[in-house]
């Protein structure tokens, strides 16, 4: 029931207050024992609202890469990839540890929690 | 509700008037100005008074109750209107929903509108918030969603950096014959131009991204019963369909598989006529990747195969398909949010060929005998995909 908030906070928040506690954690549905990513407040297309919070296992797989070029002054080229969780999900997310553009589909990552421009966020190294 | 039911918006409704407005550079005009200008001028195409108008759609990156805002502007009350906002494939949906609107007596004259002077006004126009769990690592939206969606498709199947140039080349080729393109006057484009350009977001170069420019468009619709009595050719409306499954580009169910797969089926079959049929073919070209991906999805060839359709200029003046035939937004115009110039060449090409002025080509600029044409928009990242077939009156 989510006729009253007061007091609460939303799957987003959550996300956020679990990144700044050093923890990277995703969403399952109970009865579809199924991930999903991104956080929600219902499984996505279905809408059953048994969910748990899961600490993700961090490994994933490069789904997509790009290297947005970026003049060196404000701070030089970086990647962007697309990974698909161990668990199923896919997200965005920075590949960093090799040049922005070396980045291949297919190669493994594990993720790890640094910050990016002051806030907490999931990014990848390969493996 | 069986498919007669929703197939019994074929052919009712009918463009007939269009205009575009403010294309390329128009310093010292508003995006509103720009707008207006267009759907006076669709009006006169159409000799259809502005008193009459009792329908407007709109949507613009400018205005967040566009359609509210140009109503005012034009000093038309509308007893229905639309400002839908879902990317630059909006004004195809409010095709579809004027259509609707007209069919069932609500209105009897729609207007549907666009206008921008992003270009003037300093660059690329976006009033898209930040997506969450996207913009905190900074994607240049919309660029690293195709660049993602390019990088993805050439992994599959084995596409090249040369295969997407190819399309670029060739929206050059038509671009070259249309006095109305920005580069018109730019000469041809080779491969290496394309590959050798500026890189923007790896797979993709400046050349591979569309224009950026000023532009307006607008179209005038009525029912059939009344199109057929007015002084130019009508285009009717044979089949309008649309279809989006995400907003964020890491929530695209797989990079290389649109929506346009399902919103071209079922505008193909509302029409009655397969792709194959078509005359001229309308793509949203954003980037050198959609070209390739909306071949494929609404039925040109199969996945992975449109890098073969597209080589030795197929899709160029002197090819097999007639594929963004004023240029694209590649090449031609693009203000920001393309729909309507989509629809624009779609309808203009089978005015053409119907007899009626609608402007100047070079030699193999127009399609002779054009009959049947598909324009499709895109929105977003990949993500609104709409799909309309047009057609003259021998094809009802």
């Amino acid at each position: 029931m989510a006729e009253d908030l007061t007091g609460t906070v939303g799957p987003e928040q959550q996300f956020k207050n679990f990144l700044s506690e050093g923890k990277f954690m995703i969403q399952r549905c109970k009865s579809l024992n199924k991930f999903f990513f991104h956080p929600r407040v219902a499984f996505p297309g279905s809408g059953e609202r048994d969910l748990e919070w899961v600490e993700a296992s961090g490994n994933g797989e490069v789904y997509s890469s790009s290297c947005n070029r970026r003049l060196p002054e404000k701070g030089g080229d970086f990647n962007l990839s697309l990974i698909t969780l161990e668990e199923g999900p896919r997200m965005m997310a920075r590949v960093e540890g090799i040049d922005p553009d070396k980045v291949e589909i297919g190669q493994k990552v594990k993720a790890r929690i640094s910050s990016l421009n002051g806030e907490p966020a999931v990014i990848f190294d390969i493996v | 509700m069986d498919q007669n039911d929703i197939n019994r918006l074929r052919g009712k409704t009918a463009v007939v008037g269009l205009a575009e407005s403010g294309c390329g550079l128009a310093s010292g005009w508003s995006a509103m100005e720009i707008m207006a200008s267009a759907v006076h001028d669709a009006l006169d195409d159409a000799g259809i008074k502005l008193k009459e108008v009792d329908g407007v759609f709109a949507a613009t990156a400018f205005h967040s109750m566009a359609a509210m805002s140009l109503s005012e502007y034009l000093g038309v009350k509308p007893k229905f209107a639309d400002g839908s906002q879902i990317g630059g494939s909006s004004f195809l949906s409010h095709i579809l929903t004027a259509a609707m609107a007209l069919d069932a007596g609500l209105i009897n004259v729609a207007v549907v509108a666009y206008g921008s002077n992003q270009k003037s006004a300093g660059g690329f126009k976006t009033i898209s918030e930040a997506m969450p769990y996207e913009a905190q690592y900074q994607p240049r939206m919309p660029v690293t969603a195709y660049a993602l969606s390019a990088k993805r498709y050439m992994n599959e199947f084995g596409a090249t950096r040369e295969d997407l140039a190819n399309v670029a080349v060739s929206a050059r080729d038509w671009a070259l014959l249309n006095p109305r393109a920005y580069t018109h006057q730019d000469g041809p484009l080779t491969v290496n131009d394309v590959l050798s350009a500026r890189p923007i977001v790896d797979p993709l170069g400046k050349l591979d991204c569309c224009l950026v420019t000023d532009g307006g468009a607008a179209v005038v619709m009525t029912r059939s019963d009344r199109a057929k009595d007015t002084k130019n050719t009508p285009i009717y409306l044979l089949g309008a369909a649309m279809e989006h499954h995400h907003r964020m580009i890491s929530e695209m169910p797989d990079l290389v598989q649109t929506s346009a797969i399902e919103s071209g089926k079922r505008a193909f079959s509302m029409s009655g006529y397969n792709p194959n049929d078509m005359s001229t073919i309308q793509l949203y070209d954003a980037f050198t990747i959609n070209t390739l991906l909306f071949l494929e999805d609404l039925g040109f060839c199969k996945k992975g195969e449109a890098k073969e359709l597209v080589k030795n200029n197929n899709i160029g003046p002197t090819g097999n398909l007639k594929v963004n035939t004023n240029g694209g937004g590649l090449s031609c115009v693009h203000p920001g949010m393309y729909g309507l110039f989509v629809t624009l060449e779609a309808l203009r090409q089978l005015r053409n060929a119907s007899g009626d002025d609608v402007g100047q080509r070079l030699n193999g600029g127009w399609i002779d005998n054009a009959k049947l044409s598909v324009a499709h928009g895109n929105g977003g990242v990949l993500s609104s995909q709409v799909t309309n077939i047009w057609g003259v009156s021998d094809t009802l």
